[in-house]
This record gives structure tokens, C-alpha cells and sequence, in this order.
């Protein structure tokens, strides 16, 4: 019987393994959370989705991949790792009270209770709508939902809608009755406040602030898929560069679905899923058009303002720097716990430097990891 | 309810709580950084490590990626 293993436990992991199965793959599903569903979903997958846990499906997680040699073998891998939110650096966005606003709905998913709690709610793109209604529907106090992008473009995307109406529905009910201000965003952050450009301090508990996604290309860099860009690249039956290698999943939900499945069913049945996962594209490709981030939010942090958070390299110490690399020799940013994984994407934006490449193990271990890995 | 301790002190959670989310119901700060300042949880998805605690004796353990257990000893550096 062939073999699929699939990376990553979020929506197109779960549709790759599920799609894997029906073609009568024997499939290994890992991931690195404690539950599966990913980051969106969190272990509470919708029910029209729950088919997915097929039962064939041989599941692990909480599993943390290191490197490439660590990998069960094989005769297929589809790489499902997800995104991670973009954070840019701001005065006081070390501060405890501020976390991503995927961030902030994980914690909340997870356990944290919000009730009551005032909430800022910052930075770019459609997510902040969808935490901001969550977080409410938990209680929360929406202060606050600001988003950088200036009305005009938010306006022609919103207009652009109708001819998908259930979006705009979901949109709706997210939004309605949601105090959502464009040209808007996080100039600085203290101990239980925040000030917004065009709305002065805003007393709360938390400011969730994230500004966009990027994907988590690691993993696959690590085994040596071409990444352009900031992007996997793949053909239309999602193969990326290397032989039997897949990847699925940047961007929606809808999206991710979709490259899973084609990633995962035989061509024939993937084929038919291919207009509909072109549409899907197109329509982040509008989203990416509305929400890209404004050039004043480069300017945000001031010399002392922390930049790479696990070795508190201040900005001024990588204004010299020619490039990533440098910077590492000579400030050790991006050479902590992370990896660069937070203040890669962010001076992508701030200098316009290309992430570096990644090197195995692609998360901190322990030294008795390694030692295992010899035998 | 689970029972488990964070810096000693007892604290009861719903089942499927993470450690972060236990922490952070009692305190807003996990770590100090190499500078000595406060940090809390910031991506909330094992990747930022800003959240990382001492589980059971065992240091450096990212608690959002965990799942409170029965008698759990979390210990925090701030």
C-alpha cells in the first residue's frame, strides 16, 4: 500500500490526509499542537468538516519536527505548516499585554478568559474582523478595531463583495455593530493603553495586533523546495520543486481546503477541484491588494525600540547592518530561541531583506534530541 | 477540573486549558528577557517562545504548545 505523510494538523492537513485516505494511501498525520485543526480551528473542527478525521488516518501530535532525518519514510510527504501572523515593531510592542491578534483568539481558545477584558484590536487584514467578532461573542469589550489599509482600497473590496455573498454575510455578522476604522494604527503601546494614530490613548487589557500572514516556509526550505518570495512554490496539483514532496495551505481557509484535497486525491479528482481552488486564490490575491501595508508603519520604531525579541537587539543596532546576515555576525539578531521566525518578516518589511535560509534543527532542541538522532 | 501549581501556588483549570493560558489568568508576565524585561505570550502558536516556562523541573518548555495535566508543577522566571 503507498504511503502518505502529512505535516500539519490545521484545515489543509486534515483535507490532505482525508483525501489521502480515500485514495487508499496508508497516511501519517503529525502535528506539533497538543490538538488538531490547526491554529484556526483548535481542536474544534467544524462539523461539516469532521469527516476528515477519517479513522485510517494514523494520527500524532505534539510532535515537533527538527530535521529532514527525523522524517518517518515515506512514498509521498504533503506539507501542510501553516502561517504564522506578521508583527512589526512598534515603541512597547514587547510589552505583556500585547500579543498577536491570532495570538490573543489562541490564548482565548485555549483557556484564557476574556470576559469583560478591553480589547484593542490592530494592524492588517481580514483577520482582525474575525477575532475581533470572536473575542466579543467571549465577552470581551471590542475597544477598538484598527486597520492600516486607507478606506478607498477597503471600500472598492468591500463593494467588490456581492458577487460573493456568503463573504460578505460572514463579514457582516462578524463586523455588525463593531467600532472598524480604516487608516488607523498602533503608534506606540504603555502599560494598559495604546495609542492609534487618528484616535489617541486607548485605555485596555490586551491590544491584539498582527499584520498579515506569512507562511511557514522552514520546513519545506529544509528539504529543499523552491521558496520564492515568501511562498512555496507549487503546480497546479500542489508538487512543489522536489519529487514527491507537496505542500497546501497559504492563505484562507476555503484555499487551504481545496490544495489539500488536490494535494491529497488522485489527479483525476484533483482535477476537478482546480477551478475552484484558482478562484480561491484569486480572491486572496485581492485580499493581499487591499490589506499590504502602508509605508508610514516602517516608520513606527524609534532607535531603542527592541527589534528581535529573544536577543532585545534595538533598531538602531541594525540600521548599519548591509543584510540578515550581518546583522546575525554582528548584532545576533535573529539568533535566538525563534530563529528569526518574529523578526525575519518584520525587517523584510522594515529593511527589505530577503528571510534567510534555514538550517536544521529548525526549532531549538535538546542536546538529548540530537544524541538520538545519531543512531 | 485539573489541579496543578504555578509557583507553588494551586490553581484549578478546565480540561484542554494550555499552560499559557493557566499562567496567564494570574499573571501577565512568563520570562524576562536577556535584558531584563517582562515578556508574555505573543504568537500563541509555538513559534515566538516568548511564552516559555519551567514544566515539571524541565526548563525552557513552550507553554502554549501544552496541555495542563494533573499535579502539574509550572514555575515561572517572572
Amino acid at each position: 500500500m503507498p504511503s502518505t505523510l502529512v505535516i500539519g494538523g490545521g484545515p489543509a492537513g486534515l483535507a490532505a490526509a482525508w483525501a489521502a485516505a480515500q485514495t487508499g494511501d496508508a497516511v501519517t498525520l503529525l502535528d506539533d499542537n497538543p490538538a488538531l485543526g490547526g491554529q484556526i480551528w483548535r481542536g474544534e473542527i467544524p462539523a461539516r468538516y469532521r469527516r476528515f478525521l477519517d479513522p485510517r488516518i494514523t494520527v500524532r501530535t505534539g510532535v515537533q519536527i527538527h530535521s529532514a532525518t527525523q522524517l518517518p519514510a515515506a512514498d509521498r510527504i504533503i506539507l501542510a505548516t501553516g502561517t504564522r501572523e506578521r508583527f512589526l515593531p512598534f515603541p512597547g510592542w514587547t510589552l505583556p499585554h500585547v500579543l498577536g491578534a491570532g495570538g490573543l483568539q489562541a490564548m482565548v481558545k485555549s483557556g484564557l478568559p476574556i470576559a469583560g477584558k478591553r480589547v484593542v484590536v490592530a494592524g492588517a487584514g481580514p483577520l482582525l474582523l474575525a477575532v475581533g467578532g470572536y473575542l466579543r461573542k467571549r465577552g470581551a469589550k471590542i475597544v477598538l478595531i484598527a486597520e492600516q489599509a486607507p478606506l478607498q482600497r477597503v471600500a472598492r473590496f468591500t463593494r467588490s463583495l456581492w458577487r460573493e455573498p456568503g463573504k460578505l454575510l460572514q463579514a457582516a455578522r462578524l463586523g455588525w455593530g463593531l467600532r472598524y476604522r480604516t487608516d488607523a494604527w498602533p503608534l506606540r503601546a504603555d502599560p494598559g493603553s495604546v495609542t492609534i494614530q487618528g484616535h489617541g490613548v486607548l485605555r485596555c487589557d490586551y491590544l491584539a495586533c498582527g499584520f498579515g500572514l506569512v507562511t511557514n516556509t522552514e520546513l519545506p526550505e529544509l528539504l529543499g523546495c523552491k521558496v520564492e518570495g515568501g511562498a512555496v512554490i507549487t503546480d497546479s496539483k500542489q508538487r512543489t520543486t522536489v519529487p514527491h514532496i507537496y505542500f497546501a495551505g497559504a492563505g484562507s481557509v476555503d484555499r487551504s481546503i481545496l490544495e489539500g484535497q488536490i494535494a491529497g486525491f488522485d489527479l483525476e479528482r484533483a482535477r476537478a477541484l482546480y477551478p475552484a481552488r484558482d478562484a480561491a486564490v484569486r480572491f486572496d490575491r485581492r485580499i493581499d491588494e487591499t490589506f499590504h501595508l502602508r509605508a508610514e508603519l516602517s516608520n513606527l520604531a524609534t532607535p531603542d525600540t527592541i527589534v528581535c525579541r529573544c536577543e532585545d537587539v534595538p533598531f538602531s543596532a541594525i540600521w548599519q547592518q548591509r543584510d540578515w546576515r550581518s546583522a546575525k555576525l554582528q548584532t545576533r539578531c535573529g539568533m535566538g530561541p525563534c530563529q528569526g521566525r518574529i523578526c525575519g518578516p518584520a525587517l523584510e518589511h522594515l529593511c527589505g531583506w530577503p528571510a534567510a535560509s534555514v538550517r536544521p534543527p529548525i526549532f531549538p532542541t535538546r542536546l538529548e534530541n540530537l544524541l538520538d538522532l545519531r543512531d | 477540573m485539573i489541579a496543578v501549581t504555578i509557583n507553588g501556588r494551586r490553581a484549578d483549570v478546565e480540561p484542554g486549558t494550555t499552560v499559557a493560558a493557566a499562567v496567564m489568568r494570574g499573571q501577565a508576565g512568563f520570562r524576562r528577557s536577556v535584558t531584563g524585561e517582562l515578556r508574555g505570550p505573543l504568537c500563541g502558536m509555538g513559534i515566538c517562545m516568548e511564552c516559555r516556562v519551567t514544566l515539571n523541573g524541565r526548563a525552557q518548555e513552550r507553554s502554549c504548545q501544552v496541555l495542563c495535566a494533573e499535579g502539574m508543577e509550572i514555575a515561572t522566571d517572572a
